[in-house]
Order: C-alpha cells, then structure tokens, then sequence
C-alpha cells in the first residue's frame, strides 16, 4: 500500500464534500427552468449552509444527546461512505476494506439515528416522518441488495473496485441482468434519497413530509450538517450508480493524468445524471404513500429478475 | 452477424419479453396494458426477425412480419376500439393485490427455469437459454387470466400466453412450419373478432363486463 493511495483517497473526501451541494444545485437549477423560474444559481446550496452554520442552535428542553448526536454521525457516515464508492480511482486504501454491503449499512446507520432523533423531541410529526422513513426503508433495504448482489454475480466479489475492474477487463456486452438491476437502482436510489415519487424534497407541507419531517426541529449549524448530509447522500447514489453500471473514465491506477480526466468524466456524467434526475422529476407527480409497497416491491421484483435471468440467460 | 452476439441480443429481447410480462402483470389501466401487449410483441417479432437471420430459416421473416402487423398494431387497434365502445378504461380490479401476483410471477419464473433445465443441456439451438423465459410468459398469462375479473382483461392473458407460445416455439425449434404459424396467426384474429362479438353481448346481458356476474345461474334472485 503505497502512502499516495491515501491521497487520493483524501482527495477524494474533499471532492465529496465540496462538489455536493453544487449538484444538488444544478438539479435545482435545472427544475427551476424546466418549469420557467429563474434559479438561484449553483452555488445557491453553499449560501444556504453559510447561513445555516452562522446561525444559532435552538434545542428543546427536553432534547437528549441523540438528538445532538445525530447530526455529527449522520454527516460522518456520509463522509465514510464516499470513502469506499470509486468516483475518481479504484485504488482506494479504504475499499479494500469495506464492501458493498458495509455501504448499506452504512446508510442504515444514518437513518437509525435520523429516525431515533425524530422521535427524540416527542412531536407528532417527528414520530411521523420516522415511522414513515423505516416503512421505506425496510423495503427499500433489501431491494438495494438485491440489485447489488445482480451485479456482483457477474463479477463474482461485492467489493466496488472489484467491479469495477471486472467491467474494465471483461468485454462490455449486452446484460440483461444488469439492465433489470440498473432499472431497480433507479427505483430505490429515487426513494432512499428522497426524491419525487417517493418524497418531495422541496415541500412544506408537513402532512407529505418523509424527510423533511424527522428533521422539523433541527436548527443552526446541526440543520447544515443534515442538509449537507443529505446533499451528500444523493451524490453518493449517483456515483455508486457511475461505478456499478457507467464506470468508463473513472482511473484504474493512481497517476495524476486519469485522475484529472475521471475527475472531468465524473463531471460530464453528474451533469448528464442531473438532467435525467429533473425529467424524471418534472414528469412524474408525487406518489400516494400507500403506493410504495407496490414501487419498491417492483424494485426488489425488478433485481429479483435480473439475477434470475444471470442464470437464466447468461 | 456473430452468433455470439446474436445469442446475447435474443437473450436481450428474451429478458424485455419478461419484464413486458411482468409489467403487464402490475398494469392497472386498460389501455396501459394494451400498449404493454403490443410492447410484446413488438419484442418478440425484432426477436424472430433475428432468429431468423441467424438460424437462416427465412420462413422466419414471415412470421415476424406476421407478429408485427397482427400483435402489435391490428390486435392493439382491436382492442382500443374495443374499450372505447365498451367504456371499460378504467381501473383493473384485480382477485389477488398486485405484490402478490409479482410473488408468484417470480416462483413461476423459477418453475419454468427448472422445468427447461433438461431440455436446455440437450439443445444445441442459440436461443436455448430462452426456453425458460418462453414458459415463464406463458404462464404468466395464464396467471393474469386467473387473476383478472375483468373478461377484456382476461383477454389480453389469453394473448399474452399466445405470445409466450409463439416464443416458446422459435426458442425450442427455431419455429413451427408456416403453414402451422399461418393458421394459429388467423385463430388469432378470429378468436379476436369473435371475442369483440362477445363481449358486446356480454356488456349488453350483464351491464357490466366483470365475470363474477356470469357465475349466477338464475336471472333474479
């Protein structure tokens, strides 16, 4: 293990945290003029932590050290996780590691607490947004797996630089496994991080929050850590989506050259994520909520199918 | 073409007949499933197109040529008809909730697997591996015909397995002779006409096109 692996690994980290809000503000962007508004621009995300983080932290009286926890953990686990995703290298000190299935975990920690904090405060719709956000998750869970675990048939290890390397040598062909996984990817990446037909990220009104209700009572610069962590979060889906299904650009070795042009593809591919994220989410109305067992169980059939057809068809 | 990659486009076009399958089985809206139908069939006639480039039977063309025409625009055609005079279009009530109909779509995608595993070692064709995913969507059919009240629907079943069927014979054999295809492609079409005639009488009987109405003998009660 040589000492720039951790450089880049490092450099990696910093990319995450510093590229996140920005992406989550070109979607924002893009919505705002799909619908004929004029955007707040790109770096609308950082003014807003800015803010966040300069203003001060009111908690409750009956408020416990969860609840102040959370906020720290919620954004450490995201850092982790960036840790074991390939966005630039696959030579990553941390990957060798932590696979795929510590990623899950990791993701379920942050939405242990996240609910735990929710009902932490006693209000109602604390304890609503946390009863709402375990319904989907233990759906959403096992379905992700699922599709991970399609993918990782064909290359045989759970370890995302493992597939990534096998993607690379093995020639590319037409996989229908990978193609039913893909699609479910799509459908639980669209619920776990809160977005359209599942959560409306940008609502207001309390009675359809998912989210946005478990973390109603947070203020100050607790409110940035989660915002960030979610921004984070989204991100973090993307590039899992990139490294298991697109990996193409992202560097097999740690030289400076491919490291700059992953960093340029990864670019290139978040914005071309980012407009197929806004056509989904201009197109589509947000769901009933009862209808989720019916979107995320045809997620978990859609992964089911991809890896009965690995031993089907290929 | 590359027999390889001719394999792994029908296995391609095998695996969209499926998720077709499926997604039919999770289809709420009449004239969604109709679209879904022809979806099918526009699959499975590119897959017979392909098969028969590759296997070098060119009686194949016909009958993808044969699929294209009748299962993806004049059934499809049939059938909007159909729902717009009998003003059907709106929600399928189903026998068993849609999680549950996946649930055994998917046992039965793993019954049909293990059932043509024999034949599949035995076999020597390129589309061997889609024998599985041939009666998979047969019986998927036949599920969707148990599980839908609604006789339109039911109908749409019937042709699915049909569908399945068609598969099943250019997966296995590289498809049945002409003359065979050609006349199972006329009962179609008849058996659609006649359907229509049906369900008109159906619709005018019953006032409703829901078969549980049909399992009363008497006229009242």
């Amino acid at each position: 293990m040589k000492l720039y692996t951790f450089v880049t690994e490092f450099l990696q980290l910093i990319i995450l945290i510093g590229i996140a809000p920005a992406f989550t503000g070109w979607v924002r962007m893009l919505k705002c003029w799909s619908q004929g508004r004029t955007s707040a621009g790109l770096f609308q995300p950082y003014r807003d932590l800015d803010k966040l983080f300069s203003k001060d932290v009111l908690l409750a009286d009956n408020a416990t050290w969860i609840f102040r926890f959370t906020p720290y953990l919620v954004f450490g686990t995201a850092v982790l996780a960036g840790g074991i995703i390939p966005m630039l290298t696959v030579d990553l000190p941390i990957a060798y590691a932590a696979d795929v299935i510590v990623l899950v975990a990791l993701f379920a920690i942050a939405r242990f607490f996240t609910a735990l904090a929710g009902m932490d405060m006693g209000t109602a719709f604390g304890g609503m947004g946390s009863s709402r956000e375990m319904t989907i998750a233990s759906l959403a869970e096992p379905a992700m797996l699922m599709a991970i675990f399609t993918v990782s048939l064909a290359s045989k290890s759970t370890s995302l630089s493992q597939m990534v390397h096998v993607i690379y040598s093995g020639q590319y062909v037409f996989r229908p496994s990978i193609a039913f996984a893909l699609i479910a990817f799509i459908l639980i990446a669209l619920a776990e991080t809160g977005r359209i037909p599942v959560d409306n990220p940008a609502t207001h009104l309390e009675l359809t929050m998912i989210h946005e209700a478990m973390i109603l009572e947070y203020s100050g610069r607790h409110l940035a850590l989660i915002e960030w962590a979610g921004m984070m979060k989204l991100f973090l889906f993307v590039m899992l989506g990139i490294a298991v299904f697109a990996p193409w650009g992202i560097a097999s070795s740690g030289d400076f050259i491919p490291i700059l042009s992953a960093f340029f593809f990864m670019l290139l591919k978040l914005g071309i994520i980012g407009i197929g994220l806004v056509l989904i989410e201009t197109g589509l109305a947000k769901m009933r909520i009862f209808r989720m067992t019916e979107f995320l169980g045809s997620a978990f059939l859609l992964a089911t199918l991809g890896m009965l057809s690995f031993f089907i068809l290929e | 073409m590359d027999i390889n990659i001719a394999s792994q486009i029908t296995s391609f076009l095998a695996a969209l007949v499926l998720l077709t399958a499926f997604a039919m089985l999770a289809q709420r809206r009449m004239y969604g499933l109709v679209n879904l139908f022809a979806w099918q069939g526009l699959f499975l006639s590119i897959n017979t197109a392909i098969v028969g480039f590759v296997a070098g039977k060119h009686h194949l063309y016909i009958s993808s040529v044969l699929t294209l025409s009748l299962k993806v625009i004049l059934l499809p055609y049939i059938l909007h008809v159909l729902i717009r005079r009998l003003k059907v279009h709106k929600e399928v009530e189903m026998v068993v909730n849609i999680p549950m109909t996946m649930l055994i779509g998917i046992a039965l995608v793993i019954f049909s697997y293990h059932l043509t595993a024999p034949v599949m070692e035995l076999s020597t064709l390129v589309t061997r591996s889609t024998l599985a995913v041939a009666l998979a969507t047969v019986m998927i059919g036949l599920l969707m015909m148990i599980t839908r009240r609604h006789a339109v629907t039911q109908i749409i079943g019937f042709l699915a397995m049909e569908n399945g069927l068609f598969f099943a014979a250019t997966s296995a054999t590289y498809g049945m002779p002409l003359v065979v295809e050609l006349g199972v492609a006329l009962d179609i079409l008849i058996a659609a006409f006649i359907f229509g005639i049906f369900f008109f009488h159906i619709n005018t009987t019953f006032d409703s096109l829901d078969v549980d109405q049909m399992a009363r003998l008497k006229e009242e009660d």
